[in-house]
């Protein structure tokens, strides 16, 4: 009965431990959030509302406008997926419906190394190669642009689009193929007008999380855009420096005096961000949690 | 609805022409793969062509001198190693046992859709946030200054999503009478996972692993100020020092250091690289050879 007992007790005790681990991960979220509240909500208490939204970002100024980094943000982060979503579905669809089976076992790998290649070494490769080639060929002052931003944010979003968007197609019932074939469609007719319109909602949480990923991501983003605050509202803001949320609190986090009001605003942008993940995700979440339950992601 | 999608068929198109449009397409696919493709190979290609003349003994093995200028790059090397070891530390238990108790003990309630949500979001926070995070409360608010362990802890929470949802994926993809065979043996649940499915899952369990580690190794922002040192030309003493960190020093090295010779910038980027990818190489390779091994 000893025997006995002491299994039970080391039963007990690892359903306990692996359930404090699951459920840490609810606990990190909250703690991050907390903590972000904890350190940025007095920059909303200190700076009036029509300041933080402003369209000027001198913080040694006491000039805390936001609005140029969001919209530098959106600016970078849209353009990248113009650029990321038709290179995405077309390698996706070549992927799984058209590619013969060498070009997929070279083309797969390829995409995981992209997925792996550091923040870092993209955002190098492209202030040291991308940009000054950008510099000479749009004749434009300065090849550290929002373009170039664009250009780099694009290939890191494009592993997470290719994948989704794969799972989605994947999830297509082979029905489908079969019949438009059998009513004479061709191959492309069947790709075209059957396969990826069902697979449409699939394709928009992949650029969904395609966006959640170029939001946030901030290293190359800082190497290549040039950051100037300066609100991207001209039609050649594309083709200019300009500054997004995460490279901001990067780049200045390290030089702000803690307590200052700098350094809550930098915790507040901490805050926009986290909110605008969350939402992403949110909403990419639940479409994906409800397609799994109705069986497939389409 | 399918039978409205192919009724839009203009009735004039024949055969042949129907055939040339697909060819076309399909040369669409093609260009857009390559250009997918091919910027990943110039980038590789290009630092390796750039960084390889700057690798020798002395680069990898001796302490940067003349502000960065000359010398190595062994103190960032180190560093990297380091806060690695430091994050698989904690988070390969909370991990895999967070990946264990999704996949093998928890139903379906409200509570666990909290849990995977977590997930979801805590894969989606941006790496500067995990970073400011990491600096109020580990840095500030627990005192551990820029320390080895703040940029550790910062490291292992970022990278708590993909080791558990990898996991958990190579734990459910063991088969469901693996452990109805285990239990009608008399074998507890615990017993039925750490001497069934756990060994059978390990290949799956250790490629996401490492695809986790890989990724905190080469993160920049959570430890610009949770651990990164600008220019320590010594190794860490304690787990509480601050230490140079290979993704830290390239950046530095690129931007904020004038007249830095390029050879040195494109030999770190290098070694970042080499030792990402590699990493990376080793962890496909044991989950293909462990996918064609098994019998179920």
């Amino acid at each position: 009965m000893n025997t006995s007992s002491r299994i039970r007790l080391s039963e007990f005790a690892v359903e306990a431990l692996v359930r404090v681990a699951g459920f840490s991960t609810i606990g990190f979220v909250l703690l991050i959030f907390l903590f972000l509240l904890r350190e940025g909500i007095p920059v909303f208490l200190q700076v009036p509302l029509d300041n933080l939204f402003g369209t000027r970002w001198y913080p040694t100024f006491d000039f805390f406008g936001t609005l140029p980094l969001i919209l530098g943000s959106l600016l970078i982060t849209f353009s990248a997926i113009v650029i990321a979503l038709p290179l995405g579905v077309a390698a996706a669809v070549f992927v799984r419906e058209v590619a013969p089976n060498w070009a997929r076992e070279i083309l797969k790998p390829m995409i995981e190394v992209l997925a792996g290649i550091p923040s870092v070494v993209l955002g190098f490769f492209g202030m040291s190669l991308v940009a000054p080639l950008i510099r000479t060929t749009l004749g434009v002052p300065t090849g550290l642009t929002a373009f170039t931003g664009a250009l780099i944010l694009a290939y890191m979003a494009l592993p997470t689009l290719i994948s989704v968007a794969e799972d989605a197609l994947d999830s297509v019932p082979k029905s489908y193929r079969d019949a438009s074939l059998a009513m004479g469609a061709t191959q492309w007719q069947t790709i075209w007008r059957v396969v990826v319109p069902a697979a449409r909602s699939g394709i928009l949480t992949a650029v969904m999380l395609g966006m959640g990923r170029a939001i946030g991501e901030t290293m190359a983003v800082m190497m290549v855009t040039g950051n100037a605050a300066r609100m991207p509202t001209t039609l050649d803001s594309l083709f200019r420096p300009v500054r997004t949320m995460t490279a901001t609190v990067a780049a200045e986090m390290g030089e702000v005096a803690q307590g200052s009001t700098h350094y809550h605003a930098l915790f507040g942008i901490g805050i926009i961000l986290f909110l605008i993940t969350f939402l992403i995700n949110l909403a990419a979440a639940s479409a994906i949690f409800q397609k799994r339950r109705r069986g497939g992601l389409r | 609805m399918m039978l409205g999608i192919l009724a839009h068929k203009p009735a004039n198109m024949n055969t042949a022409r129907r055939y040339a449009v697909q060819r076309l397409g399909f040369g669409v696919l093609i260009l857009a793969s390559l250009l997918v493709v091919a910027p990943i190979l110039f980038v590789i290609g290009a630092i390796i062509a750039r960084g390889v003349g700057a690798i020798n003994w002395e680069f990898l093995t001796a302490m940067p001198r003349d502000g960065m200028k000359a010398g190595g790059i062994f103190p960032a090397i180190v560093g990297t190693l380091l806060l690695t070891l430091g994050t698989a530390l904690v988070a390969i238990p909370f991990g895999v046992g967070g990946a264990i108790y999704l996949a093998e003990y928890a139903r379906d309630t409200w509570l666990t859709r909290a849990i995977r949500l977590a997930i979801v979001n805590l894969a989606g926070i941006p790496s500067v946030v995990y970073g400011l995070f990491g600096l109020g409360l580990f840095v500030l608010f627990l005192g551990f200054g820029t320390s080895i362990v703040a940029g550790s802890l910062t490291l292992a929470i970022m990278t708590l999503p993909v080791i558990i949802s990898t996991s958990e994926e190579a734990l459910r993809s063991v088969p469901v009478e693996f452990r109805t065979v285990s239990a009608s043996l008399g074998g507890t649940r615990w017993q039925g996972i750490r001497n069934i499915v756990l060994p059978q899952a390990l290949p799956g369990i250790i490629t996401g692993v490492i695809l986790g580690l890989l990724r905190a190794g080469g993160e920049t922002a959570p430890i610009l100020f949770t651990v990164a040192a600008f220019f320590l030309p010594r190794l860490p003493q304690s787990p509480l020092d601050q230490t140079m960190a290979l993704p830290y020093h390239l950046y530095v090295i690129s931007t904020q250091v004038p007249g830095m010779p390029a050879e040195i910038q494109y030999g770190t980027a290098l070694v970042l690289l080499a030792l990402v990818l590699s990493l990376n190489v080793v962890a496909t390779v044991i989950r293909s050879y462990f996918r064609r091994k098994r019998q179920w």
